[in-house]
């Protein structure tokens, strides 16, 4: 008996991930795009500011509270800086600030979480503890108690806002990897000698992509929001950075004006719309992403 | 012993040792502090005397465990020590003094948001559990989406444009003081606690609408419904002694949410709360300040939290009817 495949048809070539990626696009919901496409928007303002924007961040450039006109777009703030080139500087600072906190939170946090899953005994029990105990204040709260400590700088609020997530981040990482590390291949790994930076690499990590994934969109809008909070109060980021937390804050006084007396300058709108924009944003993508990759299917 | 009341004794002793673990923490922070706290108050000007008389007279001289338990123990007595600002001089401003009329306004505010915010999120919720993928149930959806999504600072201060300054039913500044009358200070309170509300009620609608899918949709449900059960006796008996559990933790969840949110909306109508001053001590790095509120609030989140826990624990009917 000759060992012939059974194999008859040929097999269609492997589609590429171009035409993967158009695939799903394809079959994306409105708001999944709608979503994405003011990402795209907003990441085109973060990387190309100092191309994009009339003027300065902090140029004083004209009187202060002139109104929008074809000048200044967008009017200026209290001191004559122009308020759309602040929005579109603010767009790389908070964005840029809250992405890296969250980076460094899932660095550490991701790692972490794996690590502890695969090792387990009291390396485990230790950090769990203590990451229990952590999430038992509210960020904020302990953000705000460790900036008055460390005193506020920039550096300050990405370290302590990346070391408070990344206490979120090592729950679902951990949780996550407990149910990967049983499987046969991690075993096999292990028996024929790979490293931990292999296994937890190569092994773990991307089996439990899809979920940290969504994980990332929803803590990069805490981030956000909770910078914004923190530079609202004024002790996140400092003046004269564009930022737009502080942005509403420096011209909240605007709206208690008489309108009748005083045309009404809708500058603390502005960078709020933009932040409440861009978290719907990311939340319809997540929304859509969860439904896509947790093969949940419409009840009917 | 009864399994509910063994479960409820342990809950009980990890929450007092989460307690104690934040206690430390919160302790330990402080004492991170590069440089020492007698150089950020007195200035970079102070000589080593100085230096050393101010950290002997705020007992920072003395190791860190002895401080440790004394701070504890004073603040089981209700004293939270004194307050640096004014440290320098002879006036002593107590922590304990300065935090207990304004503990007062936040409870007063967080107390008249929940009476709001739980029965409307609760109803709201339930009507789009039972209604899901109605025209209501998306509509609410999409409101309480973005409510989410925006700043609480933003929705504080469109209120705040809208009913105080176009239709003046508001004060636009929450001020209180000792004098305040009860239906003034309700009056006062009234728009920073619609903020809170709108926040709050987005988040418990939508965990309690989840909640309640997952349970409508579980097997026992459809076993009921397969073998004749009206739908009502169905929801009563079936649904809702599961329920409790799950409701319950949405309501402390919140309620917690409550002590974050209060921070930023306290600030924004200057309503003379524990919030504010948290942020005031902050910015001047008043410590013994900026420790007790850190506590407080701390301490207000692991309670609920609890409470929530010993709700789910005591309603549970797999354990209230042990086999």
């Amino acid at each position: 008996m000759t060992a012939q495949a059974p194999n008859i048809r040929t097999v269609r070539a492997r589609r590429s991930f171009l035409q993967n990626a158009r695939r799903t696009l394809a079959t994306a919901p409105f708001s999944a795009w709608f979503g994405m496409v003011i990402i795209v928007i907003y990441v085109i303002a973060a990387i190309f500011a100092p191309w994009l924007a009339p003027y300065g961040e902090a140029d004083v450039v004209g009187k202060a509270y002139q109104p929008a006109g074809s000048e200044f777009w967008l009017g200026t703030d209290q001191i004559g800086r122009d308020l759309l080139s602040r929005l579109i500087y603010g767009a790389r600072n908070t964005i840029g600030i809250a992405f890296l906190t969250t980076l460094i939170s899932f660095a550490i946090g991701g790692t972490l979480g794996v690590l502890t899953a695969l090792r387990r005994g009291w390396l485990d029990q230790a950090i769990s503890r203590v990451v229990d105990a952590f999430l038992a204040i509210p960020v904020l709260i302990f953000a705000l108690m460790l900036l008055a400590v460390a005193g506020k700088s920039i550096i300050n609020l990405i370290l302590i806002l990346a070391l408070l997530d990344s206490t979120r981040v090592f729950r679902l990482a951990r949780a996550t990897a407990l149910n990967v590390v049983v499987m046969d291949y991690v075993e096999a790994a292990r028996l024929r000698g790979e490293k931990m930076g292999w296994i937890i690499f190569k092994e773990v990590l991307p089996n439990i992509l899809p979920p940290l994934i969504t994980e990332f969109g929803l803590r990069f809008c805490f981030v956000f929001l909770t910078i914004a909070a923190l530079s609202f109060l004024g002790v996140g980021i400092q003046p004269p950075t564009a930022d737009w937390g502080s942005m509403v804050a420096e011209s909240k006084t605007l709206i208690t004006f008489p309108v009748r007396t005083f045309p009404w300058i809708p500058a603390p709108f502005y960078p709020a719309i933009a932040i409440a924009l861009l978290t719907v944003a990311i939340n319809f993508v997540v929304d859509w992403f969860l439904h896509k990759t947790s093969g949940l299917r419409d009840e009917k | 012993m009864h399994p509910v009341l063994k479960t409820v004794l342990q809950r009980l002793g990890l929450g007092l040792l989460t307690l104690f673990v934040v206690s430390v923490l919160i302790f330990a922070s402080l004492e991170m502090l590069p440089g020492g706290f007698a150089e950020a108050i007195l200035g970079q000007g102070a000589t080593p005397e100085t230096v050393a008389a101010f950290n002997h007279q705020i007992g920072l001289d003395r190791p860190a465990t002895v401080r440790y338990f004394e701070w504890i123990w004073n603040i089981l007595h209700g004293d939270f020590g004194y307050s640096y600002a004014g440290m320098g001089g002879s006036i002593k401003r107590s922590v304990t003094a300065l935090i207990a009329p304004r503990l007062y306004n936040t409870f007063f505010l967080a107390i008249m948001t929940a009476i709001i915010a739980v029965p409307l999120s609760l109803f709201l919720g339930i009507m789009a559990a039972l209604y899901r993928n109605s025209l209501y149930d998306r509509t609410v959806n999409a409101v309480t989406l973005t409510t989410i999504a925006t700043p609480e600072f933003f929705i504080a201060y469109l209120l705040m444009f809208f009913l105080a300054i176009k239709l003046k039913w508001f004060p636009t500044l929450s001020t209180v003081s000792e004098s305040t009358t009860l239906l003034e200070h309700l009056w006062r309170a009234g728009l920073p606690a619609i903020t809170l509300t709108l926040v709050i009620v987005a988040h418990m609608m939508r965990m309690t609408r989840a909640a309640l899918i997952n349970l409508l949709s579980s097997p026992y449900m459809e076993m009921a419904q397969l073998k004749g059960v009206p739908r009502r006796e169905a929801i009563m008996k079936h649904a809702l002694p599961n329920a409790w559990a799950p409701i319950a933790t949405v309501i402390a969840f919140n309620l917690a949410y409550l002590v974050v949110g209060v921070v930023v909306v306290e600030v924004v109508y200057v309503y003379p709360g524990i919030g504010q001053l948290m942020v005031d001590a902050v910015s001047s790095r008043d410590m013994p300040v900026v420790q007790a509120c850190a506590l407080i609030f701390a301490a207000t989140y692991i309670l609920l939290n609890l409470s929530a826990d010993v709700v789910s624990i005591i309603t549970n009917p797999r354990l209230l009817h042990p086999k």
